[in-house]
């Protein structure tokens, strides 16, 4: 469903992705670990076009997105095509951005409203929904600075799922919570991964990786160094750099 | 020192009062016009091109780098000399309005600016366009972040109108000093504008302490009230 080939990306003198290629089917998992620097966050926001990559493709569905070829020469296309694969993908930052003047069915019910017309009933209607299946329907009337960072979290998915995505790219989406709020936010992702959501995951839960996801990657220095199933990829990873990693992060941990 | 000269101010209060309202008068036109002409001089200095960018700037540094009064005296007394003739009025609010747009063109710059930019992000990423991002993400947390400012600079306008007395319009200064030259009661007029300038000048100054706390706390607790429930 989703394939890129060949994506590189630089900033200034810094390449930061030196060719990646990846094809992700529908309904499938891929949890990305690596050092930091590694060009994990590029990678997902190449994806969906938050940055520009310099070279390669990315298809959705069998179809070059964001790019024409006319005569021989690569263009971007108009704006308005692009924002319209953009809300194709679901995203979920680390830092979560709520949008702070908006209460918590606002948040949710905004970009629905914005952007698929749909009417404000419809879009809250929906949004309380969705707000339930997250755990937090006794929230909708909350504002985000009253919410704890799980809780802030599970509201950033209910939105990104708002706009009935046709797949969800999570970075680091429990790096920025306490220890003892992690659980419920991966909770909720778990239930996503069952029912069969596309996702594409940064994470250095090994716990997570390790029981939802279809294949692990690991990624260092712009690359993507080894892919594997998790029951291959952690207890017999073929690569020393990917040997390094997991026995730093077992140390860690 | 003489006291007040009720008799006076009882024969001139209505002079003193028109001058008022021309004061009035002119902070409103110059509030309305620089707080719109100094989103596109805002924009101009965030703009991707180099050219619009130099213009913004070298515009709202010239402003900025000048004494107003100065900006006045040219308009008024420079600019008949390449065919452009206005009258005092116009001329003050000319000055006024280029001054103050580039004052808030400043402040609404760093109201944009200090959005975080994960905000347009996640607007971007849920497929919002610029324009929407704009308007319904990053304005409303800018402008909530300057308004203080921005009543600040209200009321130096407000005080500023009374420059325009140098080129010979009668708002309360000028009128001011029309009656008290022909009165010799330069205490007991211009106490009394003083008084008329306070009177406005510190409402608003109290007003504007007031929003600035209203604005430095988070946003659940003033539309809870708003909305008439509890916090
Ligand atoms: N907007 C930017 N401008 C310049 N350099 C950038 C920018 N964004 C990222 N970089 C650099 O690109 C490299 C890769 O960054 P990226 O955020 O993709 O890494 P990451 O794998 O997500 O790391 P982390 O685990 O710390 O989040 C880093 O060296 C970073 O400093
Ligand atoms: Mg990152």
């Amino acid at each position: 469903m989703i394939e890129l080939n060949g994506i590189e990306k630089s900033y200034g003198e810094l390449k930061v992705l030196k060719g990646v290629s990846l094809s992700v089917a529908k309904g499938d998992v891929i949890c990305i670990i690596g050092p930091s620097g590694s060009g994990k966050s590029t990678l997902l926001r190449c994806i969906n076009y938050l940055e520009e990559p310099e070279a390669g493709e990315i298809r959705l569905d069998g179809k070059i997105a964001y790019r024409d070829i006319v005569r021989g020469r690569i263009v971007a296309r108009p704006r308005a095509e692009i924002d319209a694969t953009r809300r194709e993908f679901g995203m979920v930052f680390q830092d979560f951005n709520l949008f702070p003047h908006m209460n918590v069915l606002g948040n949710v019910a905004e970009a629905p409203v914005r952007v698929r017309g749909l009417t404000r009933a419809e879009a809250e209607r929906r949004g309380v929904a969705l707000l339930d299946r997250v755990g937090l329907a006794n929230k909708v009337d909350s504002w985000p600075e009253e919410l704890s960072g799980g809780q802030k979290q599970r509201v950033a998915i209910a939105r990104a799922l708002a706009m009935e995505p046709k797949a969800m790219l999570f970075d680091e989406p429990t790096s920025a919570l306490d220890p003892e709020l992690v659980g419920e936010v991966l909770e909720v992702m778990r239930f996503l991964a069952a029912e069969g959501m596309t996702m594409i995951v940064v994470t250095h839960e090994m716990g997570f990786a390790r029981q939802v996801a279809d294949r692990v990657i690991f990624m260092d220095q712009g690359q993507i160094v080894e892919e594997a199933p998790p029951e291959q990829f952690f207890a017999a990873p073929r690569m020393p750099r990917t040997k390094a990693f997991l026995r730093m992060a077992q140390q860690e941990s | 020192m003489d006291l007040l000269n009720l008799s006076v101010v009882a024969e001139y209060y209505p002079v003193l009062l028109r001058g008022f309202g021309m004061t009035i008068l002119m902070t409103l036109i110059v509030i309305t016009l620089s707080l719109t002409l100094a989103i596109p001089v805002a924009l101009s200095r965030m703009s991707g091109n180099f050219l619009v960018r130099l213009v913004g700037g070298t515009y709202v540094e010239l402003l900025r780098g000048t004494p107003l009064v100065l900006q006045l005296v040219y308009i008024y007394f420079v600019l008949p000399g390449v065919g452009i003739r206005l009258d005092g009025f116009v001329a003050a609010l000319v000055a006024l309005t280029l001054h103050y747009t580039a004052y808030l063109s400043e402040v609404y710059r760093a109201g944009i600016q200090s959005v975080p930019k994960g905000q347009t992000q996640a607007a971007s990423a849920l497929g919002m366009s610029r324009g929407q991002t704009f308007i319904r993400i990053v304005l409303p947390q800018a402008v909530r972040t300057v308004t203080p400012a921005l009543g600040n600079y209200f009321i130096s306008l407000f005080k500023d109108t009374a420059l325009a007395s140098v080129v010979t319009v009668q708002e309360l200064l000028f009128s001011g000093q029309i009656i008290a030259a022909r009165t010799y009661q330069y205490f007991t007029i211009y106490t009394v504008c003083m008084i008329m300038y306070f009177s406005v000048g510190y409402p608003a100054a109290l007003f504007v302490r007031w929003l600035e706390k209203r604005t430095s706390g988070g946003y659940a607790r003033r539309r809870r009230r708003q909305k008439g429930g509890q916090a």
